[in-house]
């Protein structure tokens, strides 16, 4: 059997994350082929809805990444996402959903080979936890 | 009973107030009900005790929809409904020149599910408290319980049995029962192991029907369109999908999170009584241990989520 390769979503804010990505790729860069990225305008868009809407989908995991506490095109976005998120992940974690499918980060315009380094990482770490079994809906199980 | 009366008829005519929101006796044994007391003279059926466990606040949020604008209300506060009327005010939802706050020690209430399986059938038709023990009695028993054993669940960790804030306070502050640590419930499950968790939110939340009931009994759901009931975006699933249970919870515990008072209005309104409000004290702990945050204790602060501190911890944060 091939080695599971898991499904990701990458949220990443327009003004950094998605920079960073962008830079990653125009420096010939290389990393994992998991992520499916949408780009958002701000971390603080991302409703924790949204992570959980792709964990029922059938997804095995979920990156969002903003700018860098202070560096938020829209001054605070991040950081008051960044309270959203604790709260999801303790959540997760009391519900016994394994938390590290969900993960944050904050990588800059600037920061191409850190976000190289975020995928790489996110993607060994939901490898190993294996593919989503729980609250991924009926028509989503395989 | 008589002296809460008579106090309230005087703060209803001290402060030209339009309408009370109180209790009275209920049709049904051991119930007390909500009620609107338009006039001093209805408020003779006034009561205040163990039975009176609906959560008052509730009913502000549709008395702010009112053609002319809310009245003058005066309105019967335990100490979890004064936090939401707290955390209503903070948030805009109500004007606070309109709320004569009358604060009265809580004791803890009943709950009705509890009391239903002790009685397994029989009618009662009153009560007594003896100390810690409750006797119901009916045609022919009397049976005794354990007061802890009939309250709800939110009473026996409640911080909070007297309201923070309050304009005029009947009776002298109730000590909180005490019965169980603030957060004893939420490191029992705590302490088994993640697949044990699951299997307990698997086994709760399986058992839901999805009747909103937990939403619409709470006092700060008051949003004119709930995410449960969008078509487009469905978020939701409308099929019979656990999966779909989960999301509902979790999102509803995400949207009241840095807000819930526990009031156990969740629980107390369920019909499968599912251990609904586990998880939203869960998220009181983090909020409390991450934010320093209390909700509902005053008209100022705004909600833990709506606001931020640069130096929040971000040890999840890659």
């Amino acid at each position: 059997m091939a080695e599971f390769e898991p499904k990701i979503v990458a949220f990443l804010c327009n003004w950094c994350s998605y920079a960073g990505a962008d830079l990653a790729g125009v420096s010939r860069i290389q990393y994992p082929p998991n992520t499916r990225v949408i780009r958002v305008p701000c971390s603080g868009r991302v409703d924790p809805m949204f992570i959980l809407k792709c964990l029922q989908d059938g997804y095995d995991g979920v990156l969002v990444s903003g700018c860098h506490p202070g560096d938020c095109h829209y001054i605070s976005g991040n950081y008051v996402a960044r309270r959203k998120f604790a709260i999801l992940k303790t959540m997760l974690e009391f519900i016994g959903i394994e938390p590290d499918r969900v993960q944050f980060s904050w990588v800059s315009a600037g920061e191409g080979e850190k976000f190289s380094k975020v995928i790489s990482r996110v993607t060994e770490t939901v490898r190993a936890l294996g593919p989503a079994d729980k609250m991924v809906k009926k028509e989503y199980r395989e | 009973m008589k002296d809460l009366i008579d106090k309230v008829k005087t703060i209803f005519a001290d402060e030209s107030l339009d309408l009370v929101i109180g209790f009275e006796r209920g049709s049904l044994p051991l119930r007390g009900t909500p009620r609107f007391f338009e006039t001093v003279e209805d408020l003779d059926n006034l009561i205040f005790d163990a039975t009176c466990n609906n959560i008052l606040a509730k009913y502000l949020a549709g008395e702010k929809k009112r053609p002319g604008g809310p009245r003058k209300i005066g309105i019967i506060a335990k100490g979890c409904d004064a936090r939401a009327i707290a955390q209503m005010v903070v948030e805009d939802q109500f004007p606070r020149e309109k709320l004569v706050i009358i604060g009265i020690p809580c004791g803890g209430v009943f709950n009705t599910s509890k009391i239903r399986k002790a009685l397994a059938g029989r009618i009662p038709d009153g009560y007594r408290t003896e100390k810690d023990v409750v006797i119901i009695t009916g045609n022919g028993f009397e049976i005794t319980l354990p007061r802890n054993e009939i309250l709800q669940n939110n009473c026996l960790t409640c911080q909070h049995p007297n309201a923070p804030q309050f304009d005029c306070f009947i009776g002298e502050p109730a000590e909180p029962i005490g019965a169980k640590a603030h957060f004893a419930e939420v490191e029992e499950l705590a302490a088994k192991t993640p697949d044990e968790r699951w299997a307990y939110f698997t086994k709760e939340y399986s058992a839901c029907i999805r009747c909103y009931a937990c939403r619409n009994a709470c006092p700060l759901c008051y949003c004119e369109e709930c995410f449960v009931d969008r078509i487009n975006p469905k978020w939701v699933g409308k099929g019979t999908d656990v999966s779909d249970n989960f999301l509902y919870h979790i999102v509803r515990t995400l949207h009241l999170a840095g807000r819930c008072v526990d009031c156990g209005a969740c629980a107390a309104a369920c019909p499968l009584d599912i251990d609904v409000r586990i998880l939203g004290k869960r998220v009181e702990k983090e909020v409390l241990e991450r934010f320093e945050y209390v909700a509902g204790l005053d008209f100022e602060t705004p909600p833990a989520l709506a606001a931020f501190r640069e130096d929040d911890k971000e040890e999840f944060i890659m």
